[in-house]
């Protein structure tokens, strides 16, 4: 978002260093949080996995229709891959077109999370049951606000790449929220096997 | 903000004045002012805080405030110093130093960088808007479970919780940002291990935060989501372990400390080796000293803990961690001292605060590694023996630096001295104020007298040592308004000596600017070429390696290297062709609407209401920010 003020604190024009490492640099240090906010969350869970306060536990989990969900997100990172290259080739249609998959993939993802905890809900298992399911779902959800909010920015660039008005220089950029998206699924990766398959 | 002809040259808007160039600066300067106006602001509402708490102390059985009111007061208080004085007066000098010491126009990401001054400033609004509001909150700075828990029906503990999460983005956002800083903005020339101590201990810092605050926004959920949406995290009859919210809020809370005292260590680095007229000894110790406190750090958390029984494997185990992270701390106290040893020392205020936060964080130091001694630890635990030992590294250590800072860069920050008679005034009373009021509290701790207590009986034998620590704490306040006279007197006034470019003969970049720099910090961009780089184009050595000063040298504008210049033709920025970041509203909306829907979460369920606006402020504010063109196009 400052290349301006990169450019001028290296030298002015002549020396016109690449300015996304800035960015990235930025990013990478955001997601190395993240990762320390999701990893919380992740022993608070393991802490309470066993801990249903006399409501149901894991048995509740449903591994197929879960698998299957966590293919679609997945894919979702292929398609992200398909739309960064598509980007750096300045294929805006094409660009546009995988990142409108991507959303759409996020979408269905989110559709079979609403639809897996209302499934949970009807068999008694809500935030105050248990801590179990404290941690389940505060786990799970704050992974859903984060594809959320991935879904919201690729709709936002997908909108903007309509008029031509993708940058590599702003804040909102594919790269940048490539990676994010990227972190979203990988972390998601470390949810399903420590939440659902890791059955002890 | 139209576009006029004088924007196409210099950007940013040079000398306006006005509170709304101040409310949309992108400016690393104006931002640290902000931070350090805002802190010290802080600083004395908190101080008066422990004033009440103190005057209630002062003698056996007394009632100055009601028990309600001491309990908000001292909780105030923690909470105040840590997280809206001594973190941002740290943001303060990173924010205004960090960049120009790297030889950099600005920090990587100037409008984040406003975010991060107005979430601080909203969130610290939002906190004491409490006391207001029912009362602020008293369940102690590190809020423990089930306490922390209970009494849902009253807000105050949701202020906290709120309250710090939102301190909490700000912080991340400001570390990331400073982590971009420093990786990728330094001149050419400026190698890692050629940057400043200080520009190092803010490096650490901000991985410290942005690796440590994660945990502790995670127990601030879960305690969020207890009080207000009925999780059982924390409450034990239904199995859950309150024990949990102690780990997370250590993991958190012992990086914590030396994130509050790195950045002083880092100044204290800088003050040293400028009026021993000699170099900081054994740079890269101090630097990786540094570093391997900010990884240790990471280990000691359950220091916090030795009395909630985790067993003897993990209390031998923290036990030595925490013996072993006074080594590297060890290491800085003896670079000190042989960068003293054999300088021509100059015993003005900013040394002597220096030299005072090495002799008080010493004690401080040492009352520390008598915690990491289990059996003792288990006799202190929750007694004023904690107390004197936090003060010492954190008011002794921590606050003395930050002081000693103020002083030796005031002049670059205003172009005036501060007087130095008034700045010793203060530095004595500080240092005897301080010593009365945390001193005996050693010996109350270990007499048994318990921290966070309202009244206690007579014939315990406390009376006396408390009476004098309230009389310290006065003296302290009495010392303070004399800090704050001597910059009314020396800023306001207009009183203060006139300083030049380099008042203190220098070492680092900023003493070859003028006082205070121009907005664009570098006429044109430096190239360095040693560690004290300044310094080395000032003087030459002799034979028996005496520094000699360089004929013909004249502080400022050193460092220019004249092939790589930019490419205006002026000296005085007017005409250069240095394109900075636009001011911009869109940080301070965004801020805005992250604090509104903070305080609307702290009113469930109608604060649903709030929560909606200040997400809708928020959105509008971050997307119009990521949209919206760096520099004003023409």
């Amino acid at each position: 978002m400052t290349d301006a003020a990169i450019e001028a604190a290296q030298g002015g024009h002549e020396e016109h260093h690449d300015v996304k490492p800035v960015r990235k640099t930025a990013m990478w240090v955001f997601l190395g949080s993240e990762f320390v906010f999701f990893g919380a969350m992740i022993a608070t869970f393991l802490l309470y996995r066993n801990t249903t306060n006399g409501g149901p536990g894991t048995e509740l989990f449903d591994i197929p229709f879960t698998s299957a969900s966590s293919f679609v997100l997945l894919m979702s990172s292929l398609t992200m891959v398909l739309a960064h290259n598509a980007f750096e080739n300045k294929d805006m249609r094409q660009t546009r077109v995988w990142l409108i998959a991507t959303a759409l993939l996020g979408s269905t993802f989110l559709a079979g999370q609403i639809f897996e905890f209302t499934e949970f809900i009807h068999q008694g298992l809500t935030l105050p049951t248990s801590p179990f399911g404290s941690s389940f779902y505060m786990l799970t959800g704050f992974h859903g606000i984060h594809v959320a909010v991935g879904v919201m920015l690729l709709s936002a660039m997908a909108i903007l790449s309509f008029s031509g008005r993708l940058y590599d220089d702003r804040g909102l950029n594919v790269e940048l929220i490539g990676l994010y998206w990227h972190f979203v699924d990988i972390i998601w990766i470390v949810i399903f096997t420590v939440v659902y398959l890791m059955q002890a | 903000m139209t576009t006029t002809a004088a924007d196409q040259q210099i950007i940013r808007s040079p000398g306006s004045r006005g509170v709304w160039a101040w409310i949309t600066t992108v400016d690393h300067k104006r931002i640290g002012l902000l931070y350090a106006v805002t802190a010290a602001t802080f600083f004395f509402i908190g101080g008066l805080e422990a004033l009440l708490v103190r005057t209630q102390l002062f003698g056996p059985d007394l009632e100055v405030l009601s028990a309600a009111a001491y309990n908000q007061l001292f909780t105030m208080h923690g909470l105040t110093m840590v997280f809206l004085v001594v973190m941002p007066i740290a943001a303060a000098f990173t924010n205004y130093f960090l960049p120009i010491m790297i030889g950099a126009r600005d920090v990587a990401f100037p409008r984040l960088n406003a975010f991060s001054y107005w979430l601080f400033l909203f969130s610290g609004l939002l906190i004491y808007s409490s006391f207001m509001l029912g009362g602020a909150p008293d369940g102690a700075w590190v809020g423990y479970a089930p306490l922390s828990t209970q009494l849902t029906e009253v807000v105050r503990m949701d202020f906290w919780t709120i309250g710090l999460s939102l301190l909490g983005v700000s912080s991340i956002a400001a570390s990331a940002n400073f982590i971009a800083t420093a990786f990728t903005m330094r001149a050419p020339g400026m190698t890692l291990l050629r940057m400043p101590v200080f520009a190092w201990m803010s490096l650490v810092v901000a991985f410290l935060l942005i690796f440590s605050l994660p945990s502790v926004a995670i127990g601030l959920f879960q305690l969020f989501l207890d009080r207000n949406f009925g999780a059982l995290f924390y409450a034990a009859a239904a199995g859950g372990d309150p024990l949990l919210w102690q780990h997370l809020f250590w993991i958190f809370g012992h990086p914590e400390v030396y994130v509050l005292v790195l950045p002083a260590m880092g100044i204290v680095s800088e003050v040293l080796p400028t009026f021993a007229r000699k170099p900081l000894f054994g740079y890269p110790f101090v630097v990786f000293a540094g570093a391997a406190i900010g990884f240790v750090g990471f280990g000691v958390w359950s220091h916090h803990m030795f009395t909630s029984g985790m067993g003897p494997l993990a209390e031998a185990g923290f036990g030595v961690a925490t013996m072993i992270i006074a080594v590297p701390t060890g290491v800085k106290i003896f670079n000190w001292i042989g960068t003293l040893w054999g300088g021509k020392i100059k015993f003005n205020t900013p040394m002597l605060f220096s030299v005072a936060f090495i002799a008080m964080f010493t004690i401080g130091g040492l009352s520390g590694v008598t915690h990491a001694v289990v059996p003792s630890d288990t006799q202190q635990h929750d007694t004023y023996y904690v107390v004197a030992h936090f003060h010492y590294v954190l008011f002794g250590g921590a606050v003395f630096g930050y002081v000693s800072g103020v002083y030796y860069w005031f002049p670059k920050w205003t172009g005036r001295m501060l007087n130095e008679t008034l700045g010793k005034i203060h530095f004595w009373l500080a240092l005897i104020g301080f010593n009365l009021t945390f001193g005996p509290m050693h010996i109350l701790g270990l007499n048994g007298m318990p921290r966070r207590t309202y009244r206690y009986p007579e014939g315990l034998g406390w009376a006396n040592w408390n009476a004098v620590a309230t009389v310290g704490a006065y003296i302290i306040l009495v010392s303070f308004l004399f800090f704050a006279w001597n910059i009314v007197r020396s800023h306001f006034l207009a009183k203060g000596e006139r300083a030049g470019n380099d008042p203190w003969d220098g070492r680092t970049l900023e003493w070859t600017i003028s006082s205070p720099p121009p907005v664009h910090n570098f006429d044109e961009t430096p190239v360095v070429h040693a560690l004290d780089d300044f310094w080395h184009q000032k003087y030459a050595e002799d034979e028996e390696g005496r520094a000699v000063r360089m004929p013909a040298v004249t502080g400022g504008a050193l460092t220019v290297d004249k092939k790589t210049g930019g490419e205006g033709e002026g000296e005085d920025g007017e005409h250069l062709e240095i394109h900075m970041p636009s001011p911009s509203y869109y940080p301070v909306l965004a801020s805005f609407g992250t604090a509104v829907l903070g305080a609307g979460l702290i009113y469930l369920p109608w604060g649903f209401f709030a929560v909606g606006i200040g997400g809708v402020l928020m959105l509008w504010g971050l997307f119009g920010w990521s949209l919206e063109p760096v520099t004003k196009e023409h």
